[in-house]
């Protein structure tokens, strides 16, 4: 089933206010969800008979930020994290994109991490990804079994693939620069 | 004389087990590289066994915004090391795919020729280490024997033995020599004279020629061997509903019975290169295995590489005569000044270990906003807390070794 035909199931099923447009000209078109909705989107593509998502092929968060204020009109977008889904159905033969879009911060308070609810009781490989993806992007996922940092060590301070991030000039004693 | 116990409680007491944690690796030959595997066992029983990776995280992603694509190769050629190969065709395609170019004719069949050696290279050290997670070594002496001809054939092509970089965006870096001298190892096995030289195609058809009748050879020597047959048939069994809700991905998804590879079933910019070619799709069950076999266990898994090789074999032979009749360029010129357009992809291809992804985000200029490696081995290895409780001890490395783990690809 092409991207229409699952916009149109998903907005009949759940309205325009948890389904975003999908109206994106882009080589691989997605769909926005809204955070507060993911779980039941997700559980529904998951389980519906014409749908059948049945494989979580990637789920990693993206930093949209311009830290050089000389690029930041040509930059194209406002300040956000992005968590985005692969989802493919090995029974059906096709595949979807997903996109959550929150701030940065939450409440726009620095340090405090984005909340999005977590899928890891949906697919079993959700829950490592989610770790990767709150390790190194630093979202917060809610109703997760074992947040924990998974790639960095679990003392780390900070988010690295956050474009804001500042690597550290020590750890235990070792310089960093 | 019968022993008489006076008091049957002693005894209970005394085979009383406690729970132990036993920490296997990081540094522990079996685990194939830096992984840590924490395991709750009582007695010899393992409950709960618990991987903790990310020994050899070298912020891969990171230094991907840093960089443009053709850059980034020789960092994708770090990530699963052992078929190098692969990871550089899944990235030049992945950004093939942002920035709308195509390959030409010539360029895809020796991509075609090219990974496929890859693959067989691969799954070569994948059965040499698995004899060496069951305590035989032999297999990994000739497997390493044969894949030392696939890296003197990739040396000659592009002058690097593991870390090549060398299929890059728009092709490969360099055609494939006209040429050569043939390897020393090929020339003493084959008993040719050291230092003839050959075209290069003739050299490769020369090497399949001598590998075919050893692939029999192996089957004798471990698939078919009973005390191997013991110690994989019914082990580690992975069903195909938590194989997929997992993300399980190449010969472990196809071990549990799942026809699902990328080459015939992805995406088109990834199947057109394979459109041509005649293949089949390697899936448990099989009819020939020994009757202890499990839908999902070791064996199916390690039963489903040995035959991809063969598979590869076929591959490779189609190639050579294609590569040869394309006319035409081998690559399309990547100017290192361009710019990626503001659009991203999300592209999988069907590397050794299973489906190995990018995702690219451009943003108009000449390094990418976001890259994103989905390792395949990443998926495979979260699955063994799942499929290692209640097994005794001994058999976590028979587990772990099945998988075909590669870290540097889990933590990259």
């Amino acid at each position: 089933m092409d991207i229409q035909g699952i916009h149109s199931i998903l907005l009949e099923k759940f309205g325009a206010t948890a389904v975003g447009s999908a109206t994106h000209p882009a080589i691989d078109p997605w769909i926005q969800v809204e955070a507060s909705a993911i779980v039941e989107v997700a559980m529904f593509l998951r389980d519906d008979e014409r749908l059948l998502f049945n494989h979580l092929n990637d789920l990693c968060g993206c930093d949209y930020l311009e830290t050089d204020p000389k690029k930041v009109a040509k930059f194209g977008h406002e300040p956000h994290v992005e968590v985005v889904y692969q989802l493919s159905s090995l029974k059906l033969r096709h595949s979807l994109k997903l996109k959550i879009l929150v701030p940065r911060w939450k409440n726009d308070v620095p340090g405090e991490l984005p909340v999005v609810p977590s899928v890891s009781s949906l697919w079993g490989i959700a829950n490592w990804h989610e770790r990767e993806a709150y390790d190194l992007v630093g979202i917060h996922f809610e109703g997760h079994p074992n947040l924990r940092r998974i790639l960095c060590p679990e003392d780390w301070v900070g988010h690295p693939l956050r474009k804001d991030y500042v690597f550290p000039l020590e750890y235990h004693g070792v310089r960093g620069r | 004389m019968s022993m008489q116990i006076e008091d049957p409680r002693v005894v209970e007491f005394d085979v009383q087990t406690d729970e132990m944690l036993v920490n296997m690796g990081p540094q522990h030959p079996s685990t194939h590289g830096v992984l840590r595997l924490l395991l709750r066992t009582d007695g010899e029983i393992v409950h709960e066994c618990t991987p903790h990776i990310g020994y050899l995280h070298r912020s891969a992603e990171k230094i991907g915004e840093n960089l443009s694509p053709p850059q980034y190769i020789p960092y994708t050629d770090r990530m699963d090391y052992l078929a190098g190969m692969n990871m550089n065709l899944g990235f030049s395609l992945a950004v093939e795919k942002l920035i709308g170019m195509k390959v030409p004719e010539r360029g895809v069949h020796l991509r075609v020729l090219i990974a496929e050696l890859g693959r067989i290279a691969s799954h070569l050290v994948g059965m040499g280490t698995y004899g060496l997670d069951l305590g035989t070594f032999s297999p990994f002496l000739y497997a390493f024997r044969e894949r030392e001809i696939i890296l003197d054939l990739f040396e000659e092509a592009c002058g690097a033995r593991l870390t090549y970089s060398y299929l890059t965006v728009g092709g490969a870096t360099h055609d494939l020599p006209d040429e050569i001298e043939i390897p020393e190892g090929l020339a003493s096995l084959t008993g040719r004279v050291q230092g003839e030289r050959f075209p290069f195609t003739d050299v490769i058809e020369m090497f399949l020629q001598w590998l075919e009748p050893r692939i029999k050879e192996y089957h004798t020597l471990l698939t078919r061997n009973t005390i191997f047959i013991k110690r994989t048939a019914g082990q580690g069994v992975l069903t195909p509903e938590m194989a997929v809700s997992y993300g399980c991905t190449g010969p472990v998804l196809r071990g549990s019975g799942v026809n699902f590879d990328l080459r015939r079933d992805g995406e088109p910019i990834y199947t057109s290169m394979y459109k041509s070619y005649d293949f089949d799709v390697i899936a448990a069950p099989f009819k020939d295995a020994p009757r202890e076999v499990v839908l999902g266990d070791n064996w199916c898994r390690f039963y489903v590489r040995m035959l991809e090789v063969v598979q590869a074999i076929r591959l490779v032979r189609q190639a050579i005569p294609k590569y040869k009749a394309a006319t035409g360029s081998f690559r399309e010129v990547f100017k290192l000044n361009s710019k990626l357009p503001k659009d991203e992809v999300y592209l999988e291809t069907e590397a050794p270990r299973g489906q190995m992804g990018f995702y690219v985000v451009g943003n108009g200029e000449g390094n990418p906003l976001r890259v994103r490696a989905k390792s395949s081995c990443f998926c495979n290895v979260a699955i063994t807390d799942q499929i290692c409780q209640g097994v005794p001890l001994a058999d976590i490395p028979a587990i772990v070794g099945s998988l075909d783990i590669v870290m540097g690809e889990i933590d990259r």
